[in-house]
């Protein structure tokens, strides 16, 4: 018997009983029943871990044990609370679970070497960049709170952005990869300066991170790209003036933008004045936020209880939406105000916990490539909690983000599973190399 | 490449440890503050899903309740209507809450603490605010009411002893039952007369000659003066340089403070403001609860302070802006609350002790267990017991032979006071006023009456029966 195998299934029951504690609290607070209904979706959503477990077992028999019961824990914690605020959402949600993990063993099972990738990184970095720019087409993109962030097709909305970040991530390991030593080369003194053509990337994926900022209005992934880049580009090099000259110029950039373009400037305003008369009832105003604060005040340290929390106001047809997007980008909030701070902080944990298991796979890499891909998707996903969460809780300004697994969100869950099939491949290679070596 | 990777690391773990930072800001450390944020309607959107806890009167007559709506959500009732508008305030979720309903918002919606309530929860109960006693009497007030018949003003009456509030009545008044709904809100918030505003605790009017009570006590409790002592009574005294009229133009001569009290002599009593001086007098008036905003179990956004009021703010007896001479009868820059005034006769009725006026008297949870009580509680000593009997016995003599008489009742001692405030001159518009207590020898009531604005009326024709009415009502009974 294999033993990482064998841990991860045990770390997969834990995930379960807490779909099914979660959906038994749910029925409690709505119906004042306990249905074995709860019981029969903690036993399936089991069974789907199971299957999930099964590929891996197959696939990645030496792949980290702890990375996939850590996400199954964020996608029962999402699921109960998406579940706790809509159910038909929450069936879409578990509709989207399940093509996640489609997804996530189709790429255990297509990706047989993730190192071919490297062979397509130009190819990919010019689909991702056309993924990015996608939404601002007429015709094709659509403009949700003021950021073009989604393009429909047919029935389903679809957030490019989740998948571009994955390509552009893989682009960049391998573009890192080949010219880690020639930024590094030239010396003067103690610093490092680096020849302008091999700075030219460097720009450019900070001229990306601004026109992501200024044409797609979505601050939020623009501070996930270049943080992921800065990242990898330290990792690259192990020299602290990229990542020092990278944020010197995401900053001078920001603000510039903030004080020059008008709706950048208004997500400021709103970010620090939340509670500013004006600002507050703006369309696309400080409202949510000052409703994101509201709502976690209301949590306290143990929070108010699942289902107890106040979203909607009044019965349909007069019902009035309370908490904008609490499904999304504010539930987080949803989550502090049901179980407090010290749920939310169990949950961020949980996170970091993910993100360390990401980090410890990129140490554990034989090779550059491997190493700055697993940097990357590790870094990305630990920004992208940042950026959401840091939003919810006034940290930097709010921007629709999806909390990775947790949100409701087809292409966000579909992307973030495909990134830690990826985390898993590069994992069950390092790890069979070190075994065998 | 594993150096920079964990340094990546650890910089993440700055950035999760920010996000716990400024989680445990808005649940924890700045939660009141945002609960407090007028913009935050989120408790009271919750609170219409409580069953908030009833409003009783003294005679276990519901004053408000709460009534289960066909969406489980609640909504307040107040089957008396308009007759404890003021002291019982509203809870609705557009106008928000006041009165009562506000300052005991948290027994009222029963805030447990976090182990109580989820126990509560697991038992199945359903959460239900404490019920909140008070010792409001719908009789009486229904007295008072009747009396003003409409006319602005205000009546309060409290038990000396206790300092529990029976009457508390403010014309006009409005049926908060129609607050319900935003548009009845609206128009009563610009409503000619301002119906919303509590006259009692929120109004401050010139109080006339009922503040010679005070300047008697300040006499009588400093030494400086007995009852006996005479003091030149003469029409046009200059008090601070400017000749001081008796009302009617009276020339008195010579006469005790007795006496002077009983005719309310003008005169005579701003020479003793001026002889005991703005420092003793403002120590009465500390004693008595001037200058802060009046005690009282109501929100303190519903309660002023009362003094001497110059340039746009409260000021001490000796400031220079003030003619202490004048104050002491009542005029200069004058403006309390009837409460205040209602204060100052509870505080001779009672020894010379001051008791803290209360609503509300307990608060009891639907188990049946007394979760607040509202004990008598001791302001401070006034004066002494025998400064108090003095004032007592002058005080009685207004009502016996003076200018009180319409507020005597039969068989009871009534010690009073009247006032006639100068509103408008040239208009003959006055405000009456009347403070009394009794029975003189052993008080159960002190109530203090004013009218806004009457043509010519003084506080013995107009404000004493009201006041009279009131205390019979409540000593009759």
């Amino acid at each position: 018997m294999n033993s990482a195998r064998n841990r991860e299934l045990l770390g997969l029951i834990p995930a379960s009983l807490l779909v099914t504690a979660g959906f038994a609290a749910v029925f409690v607070q709505e119906r004042a029943v306990t249905s074995d209904a709860s019981l029969t979706y903690g036993a399936v959503f089991l069974g789907l871990c199971l299957a999930a477990h099964l590929v891996l077992r197959v696939r990645l028999p030496d792949a980290d044990p702890y990375l996939f019961p850590i996400v199954a824990v964020l996608a029962s914690v999402g699921l109960v609370m998406i579940y706790r605020l809509d159910d038909t959402l929450a069936r879409e949600q578990a509709q989207w679970f399940v093509v996640g993990l489609a997804f996530f063993a189709a790429t255990l099972v297509v990706l047989r070497d993730y190192r071919v990738l490297e062979r397509y990184r130009y190819l990919i970095a010019a689909g991702s960049l056309l993924l990015l720019l996608l939404p601002r087409i007429p015709g094709v993109g659509a403009q949700v709170n003021g950021a073009y962030l989604g393009i429909d097709i047919g029935p389903v909305e679809f957030q490019p952005a989740e998948f571009a970040k994955i390509g552009i991530i893989i682009f960049l390991a391998s573009y890192l990869r080949d010219t880690r030593q020639l930024l590094v080369q030239r010396k003067f003194g103690p610093l490092t300066i680096p020849r302008l053509k091999h700075l030219g990337p460097l720009l450019l994926v900070w001229g990306l991170a601004m026109v992501t900022l200024v044409f797609i209005r979505d601050l939020g992934s623009s501070l996930m790209f270049f943080g992921g880049f800065l990242a990898m580009l330290y990792v690259a090099t192990n020299r602290l003036i990229f990542p020092a000259v990278g944020l010197a110029l995401f900053g001078a950039g920001a603000w510039f933008f903030a004080n020059t373009v008008s709706h950048v400037q208004d997500r400021v305003e709103a970010w620090q004045h939340p509670f500013d008369p004006e600002l507050y009832d703006r369309i696309g105003g400080s409202y949510q936020l000052a409703q994101s604060l509201f709502a976690q005040a209301d949590g306290g340290l143990w929070g108010q209880g699942i289902g107890e929390s106040l979203v909607k106001v009044g019965v349909p047809p007069d019902e009035a939406i309370f908490l904008p997007a609490a499904q999304t980008d504010l539930i987080y909030a949803v989550i502090v105000n049901e179980l407090g701070l010290v749920g939310a902080c169990a949950l961020l944990l949980v996170y970091v916990l993910a993100v360390e298991r990401g980090f410890r796979i990129a140490v554990l890499a034989r090779d550059s490539f491997s190493k700055l891909l697993a940097v990357g998707l590790t870094t990305v996903l630990a920004l992208q909690v940042f950026v959401i969460v840091g939003g919810v809780t006034k940290v930097i300004p709010l921007t629709g983000v999806t909390l990775p697994f947790v949100s409701y969100g087809g292409s966000s869950i579909v992307a973030n599973f495909v990134i830690v099939a990826l985390l898993l491949l590069i994992s069950d290679r390092a790890r069979r190399e070190a075994r065998t070596s | 490449m594993n150096g920079p990777i964990v340094r990546v690391f650890a910089v993440t773990l700055v950035l999760f440890a920010l996000l716990i930072g400024f989680t445990s800001r808005w649940a924890v450390f700045e939660r009141d503050t945002l609960q407090d944020n007028p913009q935050n309607k989120r408790a009271l959107i919750e609170q219409q899903r409580i069953d908030r806890g009833r409003i009783l009167a003294a005679d276990e007559q519901t004053l408000a309740r709460s009534v289960r709506r066909a969406d489980g959500a609640y909504t307040r009732r107040y089957p008396l209507r308009g007759l404890f508008a003021h002291p019982v305030g509203y809870s609705y979720l557009n106008p928000g809450n006041a009165g009562l309903e506000r300052f005991y918002n948290g027994v009222l919606t029963g805030r447990f603490d976090g182990l109580q309530d989820a126990l509560r929860r697991l038992q199945g109960k359903r959460k239900q605010g404490d019920d909140l006693r008070t010792a409001l009497d719908p009789v009486a007030q229904q007295v008072a009411l009747d009396q003003l018949a409409g006319r602005p003003g205000a009546v309060v009456a409290l038990d000396p002893r206790t300092g529990r509030i029976k009457v508390m009545a403010s014309v006009p008044g409005y049926d908060p039952n129609v607050l319900r709904s935003a548009q009845a809100t609206t128009r009563l918030n610009t409503a000619p007369g301002s119906p919303l505003f509590n006259r009692v605790t929120q109004f401050g009017y010139p109080p006339g000659s009922t503040f010679k009570v005070v300047t008697a006590i300040a006499a009588i409790d400093s030494g400086k003066y007995t009852p006996d002592s005479t003091v030149d009574g003469s029409n046009g005294v200059k008090i601070s340089g400017v000749p001081l009229n008796n009302d009617g133009g009276a020339d008195y001569g010579k006469v005790d403070l007795t006496t002077a009290l009983t005719n309310s002599i003008n005169t005579v009593w701003a020479q003793v403001g001026e002889d005991v001086g703005g420092r003793t007098m403002q120590r009465y008036m500390d004693r008595l609860g001037f200058e802060k905003q009046v005690a009282v179990d109501l929100p303190s956004s519903e309660r002023r302070p009362s003094g001497e009021f110059c340039k746009g703010r409260f000021v001490r007896a000796t400031n220079p802006c003030v003619d202490v001479g004048r104050m002491a009868i009542g005029q200069d820059k004058l403006q309390v609350t009837p409460l205040q005034m209602a204060m100052v006769a509870s505080s001779v009725a009672n020894d010379g002790v001051l008791m803290h006026p209360f609503l509300a008297t307990r608060a009891v949870d639907p188990e049946g267990r007394t979760t607040l009580q509202n004990d008598p509680k001791e302001i401070s000593r006034v004066m002494s017991t025998e400064t108090a009997g003095k004032v007592t016995e002058m005080m009685t003599r207004v009502v016996n032979e003076g200018t009180g008489t319409a507020a005597a009742l039969s068989g009871i001692d009534v010690a009073g006071k009247t006032g006639t405030a100068e509103r408008d001159v040239a208009r003959n518009i006055t405000q009456p006023w009347f403070i009394a207590f009794a029975p003189a020898a052993a008080p159960r009531i002190a109530i203090a009456v004013t009218i806004e604005r009457t043509v010519g009326g003084f506080g013995g024709t107009d404000a004493a029966p009201i006041a009279k009415a009131v205390m019979e009502s409540i000593l009759k009974r």
